[in-house]
């Protein structure tokens, strides 16, 4: 294969890298930006993965599956709402009880799918466009969840920064006293924005085990939910970081594993921590002014509200 | 939900204390023998652990009325496992299984206090006099499926997935290679290394990046069937790993090393029962069954199914060896000289590349 066609499918590998970060951390960066930290991402992810995985395998649809997956991360992180917004649990504690019992839960739940295999989505194909050397691959031979989680990106940033509804969340985080002296529901924007990061992340997961790698195993989100948890906090909450951090993230990943593959005399060890380092430098040093980072930052974020307080 | 699901699901995070509370039914006032086996990974990942489990059954099968069988998976290797087999031991199981490579250090401090209880550990090499260790000769069914893909290959170009640069698997792909190049000199092996043993999205994204190399048959020595997956979608084959994998690629998989405890499992709560148990080292190839090929692919042709099947069968009697000299490294030094095959120390230790296999190994 030639140099240019193996730059074309490392881009192409990039983008779906990239996607269930991409699903997750958006997801997490709305509820952190409504002033709760949920730390069980891992967790809501995996029950979105398994929860799409076997509807589709029973149902046959995978539009069915992805529908299930959100509504079941939905479900799990509204538990995670339930104990720290209403019965004002520890949020720290609480969400990295939620991961625990997401990956107990959907073992649970998967008992029955181990070894099923499934299709995965189709990709989209555009006679012409598709062939393009290169980019085309890339940017027109993927599957609509790699094309709905970059459609996510500008949608999560005109809602925060140009609607109505947004300027009240990011005041909810800010300052929840405020925001609820001047008759905001705080609670109830909290548990919306909960909601909403659950179901990205149930969509995050669903990527994984019904198209990245099409089926059902334990613990099969090996830690993306923790790298879209850090991704959030270096990309200074701002969407268009995140995505840049995701692509990032996953087109260091790919590449590592071309560079191995060529032989080139590098300890795999290192390499492999490489999408990590690289993520970590670049985001620290494009958001390195701390006095925009506290611009950023929630100023509520995980702190408890109560509304009598 | 039954409490031994309980205590799986909570077992991996919440560590072996839950899963000994709800996991291991308290001992029984009967005379069977007790048999506790420990698994690093789930039994249903259809893998590493439950091939285990297979050789458990097969026990409680053929040896039901004498003993009883009690399991516990998820363990997590270090500290964790100390406690689980801690447990076991003094709950009354007299044999016990640990069958992972991180339960050696575990395993031997719970057999210094229960000198009374026998101990079999797998893949180590610390033994003790009530503690065996035990392990099959993969490299052995590796040079049956390099032949296989010496035949099969057009690109010439070989995908290799692995998982930790440990002698077990570097040996593994020597073996591999040399009998690749025995039947296809001109074929090369590309290693990719993913650092870990389970992680299917990690894994498919390796077999990619190898096929968009060049390479046409993706071989794996990492547990999860992504690699099956990602070659059935680009239409090119692979080999599977632990278990048969057929059915997460029925048009790509090849056949698939696969690991069979079922016989020496038996063979030793026999022994145990009998009293003729000793702390052996078994390190057992194909002609003990240990180790096993799935079925081959019905489109692989006559000749090739022949080939491979020639090769087993002089694996089995001996008179072929994965390592027969002369053996060269990438440097063309002759490591094995003629006439000679490679010692098992040798084999265990191996940590170099033979000539055919890109790059290096990570050290």
């Amino acid at each position: 294969m030639s140099d240019l066609a193996i730059l074309g499918s490392i881009l192409a590998a990039m983008f779906a890298a990239a996607t269930p970060l991409l699903f997750a951390a958006l997801g997490e960066l709305v509820v952190e930006k409504s002033g709760v930290l949920n730390l069980g991402v891992e967790g809501m992810m995996l029950v979105g993965a398994v929860c799409g995985f076997a509807v589709t395998v029973q149902t046959g649809s995978a539009t069915t599956g992805l529908v299930v997956a959100a509504l079941a991360g939905a479900a799990t992180s509204s538990l995670f709402a339930l104990l720290t917004l209403f019965l004002l649990a520890n949020q720290v504690a609480t969400g990295l009880a939620l991961t625990l019992f997401g990956v107990g839960l959907s073992a649970l739940i998967g008992q029955g799918f181990v070894g099923i295999p499934l299709e995965g989505l189709p990709k989209l194909n555009i006679p012409g466009l598709t062939d393009l050397p290169v980019v085309g691959q890339a940017l027109f031979g993927q599957d609509i969840l790699v094309y709905l989680a970059i459609a996510a990106v500008p949608l999560v940033h005109l809602f925060l920064y140009h609607s109505r509804a947004g300027l009240v969340l990011r005041a909810v985080g800010e300052n929840h006293t405020a925001a609820h002296a001047l008759g905001y529901k705080v609670l109830r924007i909290r548990f919306l924005a909960v909601l909403f990061g659950g179901a990205m992340a149930g969509l995050g997961g669903a990527f994984l085990s019904m198209d990245y790698t099409p089926m059902w195993a334990e613990n099969m989100t090996s830690g993306r939910g923790w790298i879209a948890l850090a991704l959030v906090v270096f990309a200074t909450w701002k969407p268009a970081r995140v995505m840049l951090g995701a692509w990032l993230f996953g087109g260091v990943t790919i590449l590592q594993l071309h560079v191995q593959g060529m032989g080139v005399e590098v300890p795999s060890q290192l390499l492999s921590m490489l999408p990590y380092l690289a993520t970590v430098l670049v985001l620290v040093l494009i958001s390195r002014d701390v006095a925009r980072i506290r611009l950023n930052a929630p100023a509520s974020l995980g702190k408890l509200f109560h509304p009598d307080a | 939900m039954n409490r031994r699901t309980m205590g799986k699901t909570m077992l991996g995070l919440a560590g072996a204390a839950v899963a000994l509370s709800s996991g291991i039914p308290l001992a029984m006032a009967d005379d069977k023998l007790k048999v506790g086996f420990v698994y690093v990974g789930p039994i249903s990942d259809h893998g590493y652990s439950y091939q285990h489990d297979q050789g458990r059954l097969a026990v409680e099968k053929a040896l039901g009325d004498k003993v009883t069988t009690t399991f516990v998976e998820n363990v997590p290797e270090g500290a964790d496992a100390e406690r689980v087999i801690e447990q076991l031991a003094s709950s009354g199981h007299k044999l016990i299984f640990t069958t992972s490579f991180g339960f050696m250090n575990p395993t031997l401090k719970v057999a210094k206090r229960h000198p009374d209880v026998k101990f079999e550990h797998a893949t180590g090499y610390k033994r003790a006099e009530n503690v065996a260790t035990y392990s099959g000769r993969f490299y052995e069914a590796r040079t049956v499926v390099g032949a296989i893909c010496g035949k099969m290959t057009k690109s010439n170009i070989i995908g290799y997935v692995g998982s930790y640069p440990i002698p077990e698997v570097v040996g593994g792909i020597n073996a591999f290679t040399l009998a690749l190049r025995e039947q296809n000199p001109k074929a090369e092996v590309r290693v990719v290394w993913v650092n870990s043993w389970y992680d299917p999205g990690k894994e498919a994204e390796a077999a990619k990046a190898l096929i968009d190399q060049g390479a046409d048959i993706i071989v794996q020595h990492t547990d999860s069937p992504a690699p099956i997956q990602t070659a059935q979608e680009r239409g090119l084959w692979a080999v599977g790993q632990s278990s048969d994998m057929t059915r997460f690629g029925p048009k790509s998989h090849l056949t698939a090393i696969v690991e069979d405890w079922n016989g020496y499992y038996v063979d030793r709560v026999k022994a145990v029962l009998d009293g003729s148990w000793k702390p052996i080292d078994t390190w057992g190839g194909m002609s003990t069954g240990m180790v096993e090929l799935a079925p081959y692919n019905p489109a692989i042709p006559e000749d090739v199914v022949k080939l491979a099947e020639q090769i087993k069968g002089e694996i089995v009697t001996g008179k072929r060896h994965s390592f027969q000299g002369p053996v060269k490294d990438q440097s063309g030094k002759v490591v094995i000289p003629e006439g000679k095959t490679a010692t098992d120390e040798q084999i265990l230790k191996m940590d170099w590349y033979v000539e055919g296999v890109q790059g290096k190994v990570p050290k």
